[in-house]
């Protein structure tokens, strides 16, 4: 895409190139195959060959400007054209256009006697006229091998098939040669050896059981090339090649956080729930609740009205649903106002490569803000591993270009718990553990986040319930009993509870006496305090007669002296 | 019983008609190289050594009419037709192989060829 445009246009000067406007080919050739010189593409039968010539043609008559002349040596015009049109090209009406010819050439050799020395010129006339008549700037032969088997002279062939091939170059048209697959050699008849520059060789491989498109650039003289071997897809529109290097790891992310449905599990998300496009894994054993908690994050994404997809390879949208409404989660709504679809299918039902394009194509007509793949293990049934992780690379890539949140869920086993069959944890952003805890003759759910880029997440080992009002996260018991869930978590609770309200109690009890005690010792220093101010009172009546009692003698004295008429000094 | 017999009248009357029918041949050619040219004089002589008075020759350049090689599906070159009498049939090649067009234009009974 925009990051390919780099070398395409950096090999633009020495190399020129013609796109061919087949999907995902142009990525791996870097601009398209060599403009004005002819390219081999070889496979065996039914692997393609006269399809992705054919919408060679088409595309550059469509996209490009370019007419096109497709020289047939297979099949008539009729023919090729009603087989076309199940890819959605209108050989007719670009006929018609002036700007697609075909031009059947029968081979037939019980009808040819050869009589002396020949040559081919009537070919190249043919080609030469079907060129001019409509200013071609492609040319397909297809399959021009079917001269060895209609005419006898294979060295007269040979050299006028390095004369074509000389002569195609030099009338600066892009061809397309298409050859069987041969055994030794890349081609049956060995014409590799005269189209060199660029040879794309073709295989339709079935892989128990399940048929797989793959291409591949043997060679592309004069210029880079993705080496691989790329899968690729035929359905309605046309061919579709999934290079693996036409996604970059440059996408744009977000700071923008979405709730998971579960407020408890965003609490333990930072509080905040997911980034938006990021990759949630959800794994865990058998009925852990790993399509609960997807349920739950659909629900809440049609809740904050946009879009939910929902691919489901193990159960019908009908039972999900009623499964869900059981719980509380009625998705029911959300499909009926359109903002779920459910894509049920079986993962067996197509090789990796159409899952993928089917879920692209899915993806971009529907536009969903969030992708649920519940689960990716099934998909494992459909290729081997390393298919299934280079597959679920680039749909992760590809959604996350396109910004859209997407929860996976994987089923595991109690001995890889911590691993994923397909080997894509490393991939996701966010890593969330469903996990039985067997304890107490019971077993519970415990939840935890295993990793989650980008944030503090929680570490705690959390009790998941599913009840008949949604999922809920509680806190498990940790204590001195240890981690206790369930049954067990209320019974330790209720004891701690017991012996709490018990040491309450003593608490209350002491606090009491001690309140009596202050009252008795209170009491007391009153009572002295009373007995005192008595006696205060006391003493100092007796001061107060006292001198009463004093002055009273006094007076007395004078009295007595006055009535003595006693002389004072 | 009845058809049979009436495919032997065909076939008999088809046996006697041989000798006389009249043919009717189209030579591709491009260009004057020495194949083509090579070409018209050879089949210029089978034909007057062979069929004198019965047949119609008639030589095309498809340089010239390039259309006519979509037409008669035209590979090689030089490339005769035998229009009629039928079944059509194709030569190609200089036409210096006398023997291989005269039991391909059926005036050669195979069994005479030894």
């Amino acid at each position: 895409m925009s990051t390919n445009k780099k070398p395409a246009a950096g090999t633009e000067q020495v190399f020129p190139k013609c796109k061919s406007g087949i999907r995902g080919l142009d990525e791996i050739t870097f601009g398209g195959i060599p403009k004005g010189r002819p390219t081999l593409i070889a496979g065996g039968a039914g692997s393609g060959k006269t399809l992705m010539s054919m919408e060679f043609l088409v595309r550059g008559a469509t996209d490009y400007n370019e007419p096109g002349v497709f020289m047939a040596f297979e099949e008539t015009a009729e023919e090729l054209a009603k087989n076309v049109a199940s890819l959605g090209f209108d050989l007719e009406a670009l006929i018609a256009q002036k700007k697609f010819l075909v031009d059947y050439v029968r081979v037939e050799r019980s009808e040819i006697e050869e009589t002396g020395e020949y040559d081919l010129e009537g070919l190249f006339v043919r080609l030469n006229h079907a060129i001019d008549s409509i200013g071609a700037k492609r040319v397909v032969l297809d399959t021009i091998e079917s001269l060895f088997a209609g005419l006898g002279n294979e060295a007269i062939l040979r050299a006028e098939l390095r004369r074509l091939f000389r002569w195609l170059k030099d009338k600066g048209v892009t061809a397309i040669i298409t050859a069987e697959r041969g055994e030794k050699s890349l081609t049956r008849y060995g014409l590799e050896e005269y189209v060199s520059d660029c040879v794309i060789l073709l295989d339709h491989r079935v892989q128990n059981q399940i048929s797989t498109r793959r291409m591949r650039v043997v060679k592309y003289r004069g210029s880079v090339h993705g080496t691989n071997e790329y899968p690729f897809l035929i359905d309605e529109k046309g061919i579709s090649i999934m290079p693996i290097t036409s996604l970059t790891l440059n996408y744009e992310i977000s700071n923008k956080r979405i709730s998971s449905g579960i407020p408890r599990l965003d609490t333990m998300l930072e509080g905040k729930g997911f980034y938006q496009g990021s990759t949630i894994l959800i794994s865990g054993t058998a009925g852990t609740g790993k399509t609960s908690i997807s349920a739950s994050f659909a629900a809440a994404t049609c809740q904050r009205n946009q879009r939910c997809l929902y691919f489901a390879f193990e159960e019908s949208p009908n039972q999900i649903m009623r499964n869900m409404k059981s719980i509380g989660i009625d998705l029911e709504p959300c499909v009926k106002k359109g903002l779920l679809k459910f894509h049920a299918v079986r993962s067996t039902f197509y090789g990796l490569e159409t899952h993928l394009v089917q879920m692209q194509k899915l993806i971009d007509d529907f536009k969903p803000d969030s992708v649920i793949v519940d689960p990716i293990t099934n998909l494992i049934n459909a290729g081997d591993q390393n298919d299934v992780k280079s597959m679920l690379t680039r749909l992760i890539d590809y959604l996350k270009a396109k910004q859209i949140t997407t929860i996976f869920t994987n089923l595991t086993h109690l001995a890889s718990l911590e691993t994923t069959e397909t080997e894509v944890s490393s991939i996701m952003d966010t890593w969330i553990l469903l996990r039985d805890i067997e304890l107490g003759g019971e077993r519970n759910r415990g939840i935890y986040i295993l990793k989650s880029r980008g944030m503090a997440h929680s570490n705690q080992i959390r009790e998941f319930l599913i009840t008949s009002k949604g999922v809920d996260i509680i806190d498990v018991y940790t204590g001195p009993a240890g981690v206790l869930t369930g049954s067990a978590r209320l019974t330790q609770e209720n004891k701690d509870k017991a012996a709490e309200d018990s040491r309450k109690e003593e608490t209350e009890k002491l606090q009491r006496d001690l309140e009596r005690q202050r009252k008795l010792v209170q009491a007391q220093v009153e009572a002295l305090q009373a007995e005192f101010t008595a006696k205060e009172e006391e003493v100092k009546q007796k001061i107060a007669q006292e001198k009463r009692l004093e002055k009273t003698s006094s007076e007395n004295r004078e009295e007595m002296g006055r009535m003595r008429k006693e002389d004072k000094q | 019983m009845k058809e049979k017999s009436e495919t032997t009248k065909k076939f008999e009357k088809r046996l006697q008609a041989t000798g006389n029918e009249k043919y009717v041949l189209r030579l591709y050619v491009t260009g004057m190289t020495s194949k083509s040219i090579n070409a018209i004089e050879n089949i210029r002589k089978i034909c007057e050594e062979n069929l004198q008075g019965r047949y119609e020759l008639e030589i095309i350049d498809i340089y010239q009419q390039p259309e006519y090689a979509k037409k008669e599906q035209i590979l090689a070159a030089p490339t005769l037709i035998k229009k009629l009498p039928l079944p059509l049939r194709k030569f190609i090649g200089d036409m210096s192989n006398e023997e291989k067009i005269l039991i391909g234009l059926d005036l050669v009974p195979k069994e005479k060829k030894k």
